[in-house]
Protein backbone atom coordinates (compact mmCIF):
# COMPACT_ATOMS: atom_id res chain seq x y z
CA UNK A 1 0.00 0.00 0.00
CA UNK A 2 3.06 2.36 0.81
CA UNK A 3 4.38 2.06 -2.67
CA UNK A 4 1.98 3.98 -4.91
CA UNK A 5 2.10 6.90 -2.64
CA UNK A 6 6.34 6.61 -2.68
CA UNK A 7 5.88 6.17 -6.50
CA UNK A 8 3.47 9.63 -6.31
CA UNK A 9 6.05 11.35 -4.14
CA UNK A 10 8.94 10.62 -6.99
CA UNK A 11 7.11 11.08 -10.04
CA UNK A 12 5.78 14.83 -8.40
CA UNK A 13 9.14 15.53 -7.04
CA UNK A 14 11.08 15.00 -10.31
CA UNK A 15 8.13 16.65 -12.15
CA UNK A 16 7.80 19.76 -10.05
CA UNK A 17 11.70 19.98 -10.00
CA UNK A 18 11.97 19.93 -13.67
CA UNK A 19 9.53 22.58 -14.23
CA UNK A 20 11.43 24.64 -12.37
CA UNK A 21 14.38 23.81 -14.03
CA UNK A 22 12.31 24.62 -17.42
CA UNK A 23 11.88 28.03 -16.32
CA UNK A 24 15.43 29.18 -14.81
CA UNK A 25 17.59 27.08 -17.08
CA UNK A 26 20.02 29.31 -19.10
CA UNK A 27 20.36 27.21 -22.49
CA UNK A 28 17.28 26.89 -24.16
CA UNK A 29 17.96 23.21 -25.18
CA UNK A 30 18.46 22.16 -21.52
CA UNK A 31 15.16 23.59 -21.17
CA UNK A 32 13.34 21.33 -23.53
CA UNK A 33 15.40 18.13 -22.24
CA UNK A 34 13.95 19.37 -18.39
CA UNK A 35 10.19 19.95 -20.62
CA UNK A 36 10.76 16.43 -21.37
CA UNK A 37 11.72 14.96 -18.01
CA UNK A 38 8.38 16.82 -16.90
CA UNK A 39 6.11 15.23 -19.02
CA UNK A 40 7.79 11.68 -18.23
CA UNK A 41 6.80 11.66 -14.87
CA UNK A 42 3.41 13.34 -15.51
CA UNK A 43 3.04 10.15 -17.42
CA UNK A 44 4.08 8.55 -14.69
CA UNK A 45 1.41 10.17 -12.28
CA UNK A 46 -1.44 9.22 -14.87
CA UNK A 47 -0.61 5.37 -15.05
CA UNK A 48 -0.73 6.14 -11.11
CA UNK A 49 -4.23 7.59 -11.83
CA UNK A 50 -5.16 4.39 -14.14
CA UNK A 51 -5.25 6.81 -17.30
CA UNK A 52 -2.54 4.64 -19.04
CA UNK A 53 -3.69 5.51 -22.98
CA UNK A 54 -3.31 9.61 -21.61
CA UNK A 55 -0.38 8.69 -20.51
CA UNK A 56 1.26 7.00 -23.39
CA UNK A 57 -0.39 9.76 -25.02
CA UNK A 58 1.46 12.01 -23.51
CA UNK A 59 5.25 10.53 -24.28
CA UNK A 60 4.41 9.78 -28.07
CA UNK A 61 2.91 13.37 -28.36
CA UNK A 62 4.83 15.87 -26.24
CA UNK A 63 8.24 13.86 -26.36
CA UNK A 64 8.16 12.15 -29.35
CA UNK A 65 7.14 15.18 -31.80
CA UNK A 66 6.75 18.55 -29.39
CA UNK A 67 9.43 18.57 -27.74
CA UNK A 68 11.36 17.60 -30.88
CA UNK A 69 9.80 20.38 -32.40
CA UNK A 70 11.04 22.76 -30.22
CA UNK A 71 14.73 21.37 -30.19
CA UNK A 72 13.95 21.69 -33.83
CA UNK A 73 13.86 25.50 -33.85
CA UNK A 74 15.79 26.12 -31.35
CA UNK A 75 18.80 24.37 -33.35
CA UNK A 76 17.70 26.45 -36.74
CA UNK A 77 17.92 29.74 -35.24
CA UNK A 78 20.97 31.40 -34.75
CA UNK A 79 19.56 33.06 -31.55
CA UNK A 80 22.38 35.09 -29.00
CA UNK A 81 20.10 33.54 -25.75
CA UNK A 82 22.20 35.14 -23.43
CA UNK A 83 21.01 38.80 -24.26
CA UNK A 84 17.54 37.16 -23.96
CA UNK A 85 17.89 36.60 -20.54
CA UNK A 86 18.52 39.87 -19.62
CA UNK A 87 16.24 40.99 -16.90
CA UNK A 88 15.61 37.63 -15.10
CA UNK A 89 17.04 39.18 -12.21
CA UNK A 90 14.64 42.47 -12.98
CA UNK A 91 11.59 40.55 -13.07
CA UNK A 92 12.13 38.22 -10.46
CA UNK A 93 10.21 40.23 -7.78
CA UNK A 94 7.36 40.82 -9.32
CA UNK A 95 6.99 37.29 -11.07
CA UNK A 96 7.95 35.83 -7.22
CA UNK A 97 4.88 38.19 -6.05
CA UNK A 98 2.14 36.86 -8.47
CA UNK A 99 3.40 33.56 -8.08
CA UNK A 100 3.50 33.53 -4.80
CA UNK A 101 -0.17 35.38 -4.71
CA UNK A 102 -1.70 32.37 -7.00
CA UNK A 103 0.05 29.49 -5.43
CA UNK A 104 -1.78 30.72 -2.44
CA UNK A 105 -4.78 31.10 -3.95
CA UNK A 106 -4.86 27.66 -5.76
CA UNK A 107 -3.66 25.72 -2.06
CA UNK A 108 -6.75 27.83 -0.75
CA UNK A 109 -8.99 25.88 -3.37
CA UNK A 110 -7.25 22.97 -3.53
CA UNK A 111 -7.25 22.65 0.55
CA UNK A 112 -10.73 23.51 1.03
CA UNK A 113 -13.24 21.62 -0.88
CA UNK A 114 -15.88 19.18 -0.81
CA UNK A 115 -18.11 17.27 -3.73
CA UNK A 116 -21.20 18.43 -3.46
CA UNK A 117 -23.20 15.27 -3.00
CA UNK A 118 -24.93 14.60 -6.10
CA UNK A 119 -22.05 14.74 -8.05
CA UNK A 120 -21.37 11.26 -7.99
CA UNK A 121 -24.65 10.37 -9.25
CA UNK A 122 -24.51 12.91 -12.26
CA UNK A 123 -21.93 11.90 -13.82
CA UNK A 124 -22.23 11.62 -17.59
CA UNK A 125 -20.31 8.41 -18.93
CA UNK A 126 -19.22 6.30 -15.60
CA UNK A 127 -15.87 4.19 -16.90
CA UNK A 128 -17.17 0.76 -16.87
CA UNK A 129 -15.52 -1.99 -14.69
CA UNK A 130 -13.98 -4.67 -16.14
CA UNK A 131 -12.64 -2.87 -18.98
CA UNK A 132 -9.64 -1.26 -19.75
CA UNK A 133 -8.47 2.09 -20.25
CA UNK A 134 -8.19 2.47 -23.67
CA UNK A 135 -11.32 0.66 -24.51
CA UNK A 136 -13.05 2.74 -21.86
CA UNK A 137 -12.25 5.41 -23.61
CA UNK A 138 -12.82 4.64 -27.45
CA UNK A 139 -16.22 3.47 -26.20
CA UNK A 140 -17.70 7.45 -25.64
CA UNK A 141 -14.95 8.67 -27.70
CA UNK A 142 -15.98 7.48 -31.04
CA UNK A 143 -19.66 7.07 -29.95
CA UNK A 144 -20.87 9.61 -27.83
CA UNK A 145 -17.93 12.45 -28.19
CA UNK A 146 -17.56 11.65 -32.05
CA UNK A 147 -18.31 14.90 -33.06
CA UNK A 148 -15.24 16.36 -30.88
CA UNK A 149 -13.21 14.12 -32.14
CA UNK A 150 -13.58 15.05 -35.58
CA UNK A 151 -13.21 18.63 -34.57
CA UNK A 152 -9.96 17.90 -32.98
CA UNK A 153 -8.64 16.37 -36.33
CA UNK A 154 -10.13 19.37 -38.05
CA UNK A 155 -7.96 21.85 -35.45
CA UNK A 156 -4.85 19.20 -36.16
CA UNK A 157 -5.37 19.47 -40.26
CA UNK A 158 -5.31 23.35 -39.76
CA UNK A 159 -2.48 23.75 -38.08
CA UNK A 160 -0.54 21.46 -40.15
CA UNK A 161 -1.45 23.63 -43.20
CA UNK A 162 -1.05 26.57 -41.22
CA UNK A 163 2.55 25.43 -40.17
CA UNK A 164 3.45 24.60 -43.81
CA UNK A 165 1.86 27.93 -46.22
CA UNK A 166 3.56 30.51 -42.90
CA UNK A 167 7.07 28.40 -43.48
CA UNK A 168 6.87 27.72 -46.74
CA UNK A 169 9.20 29.73 -49.08
CA UNK A 170 10.23 29.60 -53.22
CA UNK A 171 13.32 30.39 -53.62
CA UNK A 172 14.58 31.80 -57.03
CA UNK A 173 17.61 30.27 -57.41
CA UNK A 174 15.92 26.87 -56.83
CA UNK A 175 15.58 24.59 -59.98
CA UNK A 176 11.92 22.99 -60.08
CA UNK A 177 10.43 20.57 -62.43
CA UNK A 178 7.57 22.49 -64.49
CA UNK A 179 5.49 19.96 -66.02
CA UNK A 180 4.26 22.23 -68.87
CA UNK A 181 7.78 23.23 -69.70
CA UNK A 182 8.57 19.75 -70.22
CA UNK A 183 5.33 18.41 -72.15
CA UNK A 184 5.39 21.34 -74.30
CA UNK A 185 9.19 20.35 -75.59
CA UNK A 186 9.28 18.98 -79.34
CA UNK A 187 12.03 16.76 -81.41
CA UNK A 188 12.29 20.65 -83.26
CA UNK A 189 12.97 22.65 -80.12
CA UNK A 190 15.20 19.15 -78.97
CA UNK A 191 17.46 19.13 -81.09
CA UNK A 192 19.19 19.42 -84.50
CA UNK A 193 20.34 17.62 -87.09
CA UNK A 194 23.95 18.21 -88.80
CA UNK A 195 26.05 16.98 -91.20
CA UNK A 196 29.67 16.96 -89.74
CA UNK A 197 32.11 15.94 -91.95
CA UNK A 198 34.61 13.27 -92.08
CA UNK A 199 37.71 13.95 -89.64
CA UNK A 200 36.79 17.09 -89.19
CA UNK A 201 34.46 16.95 -85.83
CA UNK A 202 32.34 19.48 -84.95
CA UNK A 203 32.78 23.07 -85.34
CA UNK A 204 32.60 25.86 -82.79
CA UNK A 205 29.94 27.70 -84.63
CA UNK A 206 28.22 24.15 -84.44
CA UNK A 207 29.11 24.19 -80.76
CA UNK A 208 27.12 27.45 -80.34
CA UNK A 209 23.72 26.15 -81.88
CA UNK A 210 24.20 22.95 -80.08
CA UNK A 211 24.04 23.69 -77.19
CA UNK A 212 20.95 25.83 -77.04
CA UNK B 1 -0.58 7.50 3.15
CA UNK B 2 -3.15 7.00 0.80
CA UNK B 3 -2.79 9.60 -2.12
CA UNK B 4 -5.91 11.19 -2.71
CA UNK B 5 -7.39 13.78 -5.48
CA UNK B 6 -5.51 16.78 -3.05
CA UNK B 7 -2.37 15.67 -3.99
CA UNK B 8 -3.14 15.52 -8.15
CA UNK B 9 -4.31 18.94 -7.33
CA UNK B 10 -1.60 20.56 -5.27
CA UNK B 11 0.90 18.74 -8.14
CA UNK B 12 -0.79 20.71 -10.48
CA UNK B 13 -1.44 23.68 -9.25
CA UNK B 14 2.15 23.61 -8.72
CA UNK B 15 2.89 23.32 -11.95
CA UNK B 16 0.24 26.09 -13.31
CA UNK B 17 2.32 28.51 -11.14
CA UNK B 18 5.40 27.57 -12.30
CA UNK B 19 3.90 27.66 -15.86
CA UNK B 20 2.67 31.48 -14.68
CA UNK B 21 6.08 32.30 -13.31
CA UNK B 22 7.90 31.15 -16.26
CA UNK B 23 6.30 33.80 -18.14
CA UNK B 24 6.95 36.70 -15.87
CA UNK B 25 10.70 35.53 -16.00
CA UNK B 26 11.47 34.55 -19.01
CA UNK B 27 9.95 37.38 -20.64
CA UNK B 28 12.71 37.85 -23.86
CA UNK B 29 12.55 34.39 -24.20
CA UNK B 30 9.27 33.66 -26.52
CA UNK B 31 10.63 29.73 -26.88
CA UNK B 32 10.33 29.47 -22.94
CA UNK B 33 7.39 31.32 -22.96
CA UNK B 34 5.98 28.70 -25.44
CA UNK B 35 7.29 26.30 -22.99
CA UNK B 36 5.80 27.53 -20.08
CA UNK B 37 2.23 27.15 -21.98
CA UNK B 38 2.94 23.96 -22.21
CA UNK B 39 3.45 23.03 -18.62
CA UNK B 40 0.26 24.96 -17.76
CA UNK B 41 -1.16 22.86 -20.20
CA UNK B 42 -0.02 20.25 -18.51
CA UNK B 43 -1.76 21.13 -15.16
CA UNK B 44 -4.69 21.59 -16.45
CA UNK B 45 -4.72 18.14 -18.29
CA UNK B 46 -3.26 16.54 -14.37
CA UNK B 47 -6.58 18.04 -12.79
CA UNK B 48 -8.71 16.86 -15.49
CA UNK B 49 -7.77 13.30 -15.58
CA UNK B 50 -7.59 13.36 -11.80
CA UNK B 51 -11.32 14.31 -11.57
CA UNK B 52 -12.14 11.91 -13.86
CA UNK B 53 -10.51 9.24 -12.22
CA UNK B 54 -11.57 9.87 -8.65
CA UNK B 55 -15.58 10.73 -9.74
CA UNK B 56 -15.31 7.60 -11.99
CA UNK B 57 -16.58 9.74 -15.04
CA UNK B 58 -14.46 8.47 -18.36
CA UNK B 59 -15.27 12.14 -19.95
CA UNK B 60 -12.77 14.03 -18.42
CA UNK B 61 -10.03 12.31 -19.95
CA UNK B 62 -12.14 12.93 -23.33
CA UNK B 63 -11.50 16.02 -22.45
CA UNK B 64 -7.75 15.92 -21.76
CA UNK B 65 -7.45 14.22 -24.93
CA UNK B 66 -8.80 16.93 -26.67
CA UNK B 67 -6.53 19.84 -24.94
CA UNK B 68 -3.87 17.43 -25.89
CA UNK B 69 -4.75 18.17 -29.69
CA UNK B 70 -4.90 22.15 -29.08
CA UNK B 71 -1.80 21.91 -27.47
CA UNK B 72 0.13 20.38 -29.85
CA UNK B 73 -1.47 22.76 -33.02
CA UNK B 74 -1.04 25.49 -30.72
CA UNK B 75 2.99 24.38 -30.26
CA UNK B 76 3.18 23.84 -34.04
CA UNK B 77 1.90 26.63 -35.16
CA UNK B 78 3.41 29.06 -32.39
CA UNK B 79 7.06 27.85 -33.33
CA UNK B 80 6.03 28.20 -37.20
CA UNK B 81 5.00 32.01 -36.56
CA UNK B 82 8.35 32.43 -34.23
CA UNK B 83 10.69 30.68 -37.61
CA UNK B 84 8.77 32.92 -39.84
CA UNK B 85 9.17 36.53 -37.81
CA UNK B 86 12.79 35.32 -36.91
CA UNK B 87 13.33 35.29 -41.22
CA UNK B 88 11.80 38.50 -41.21
CA UNK B 89 13.84 40.41 -38.51
CA UNK B 90 16.58 38.02 -37.24
CA UNK B 91 15.84 38.23 -33.83
CA UNK B 92 13.33 36.70 -31.49
CA UNK B 93 12.96 39.22 -29.35
CA UNK B 94 9.35 40.24 -27.77
CA UNK B 95 9.84 43.68 -27.19
CA UNK B 96 10.31 44.15 -30.99
CA UNK B 97 6.78 42.42 -31.43
CA UNK B 98 5.45 45.71 -32.18
CA UNK B 99 4.93 45.92 -35.67
CA UNK B 100 0.91 46.11 -35.43
CA UNK B 101 0.84 48.83 -32.95
CA UNK B 102 -1.52 50.64 -35.56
Amino acid sequence: MILPALFFYLFAGVCVASAVMVIVSRNPVHSVLYLILAFVNASGLFVLMGAEFLAMMLIVVYVGAVAVLFLFVIMMLDVDFVQLREGFIEYLPVGLVIGGIFMFELLLVVGSWLIQPGTTKAITAAIPANVSNTEALGLVLYTKYIHYFQLAGMVLLVAMIGAIVLTLRHKAAVKRQDINVQNARTPELAMSVRKVASGQGLQDADAAEWVK
Amino acid sequence: MTIGLGHYLSVAAILFTLGILGIFLNRKNIIVILMSIELILLAVNINLVAFSTFLGDIVGQVFALLVLTVAAAEAAIGLAVLVVYFRNRGSIAVEDVNLMKG
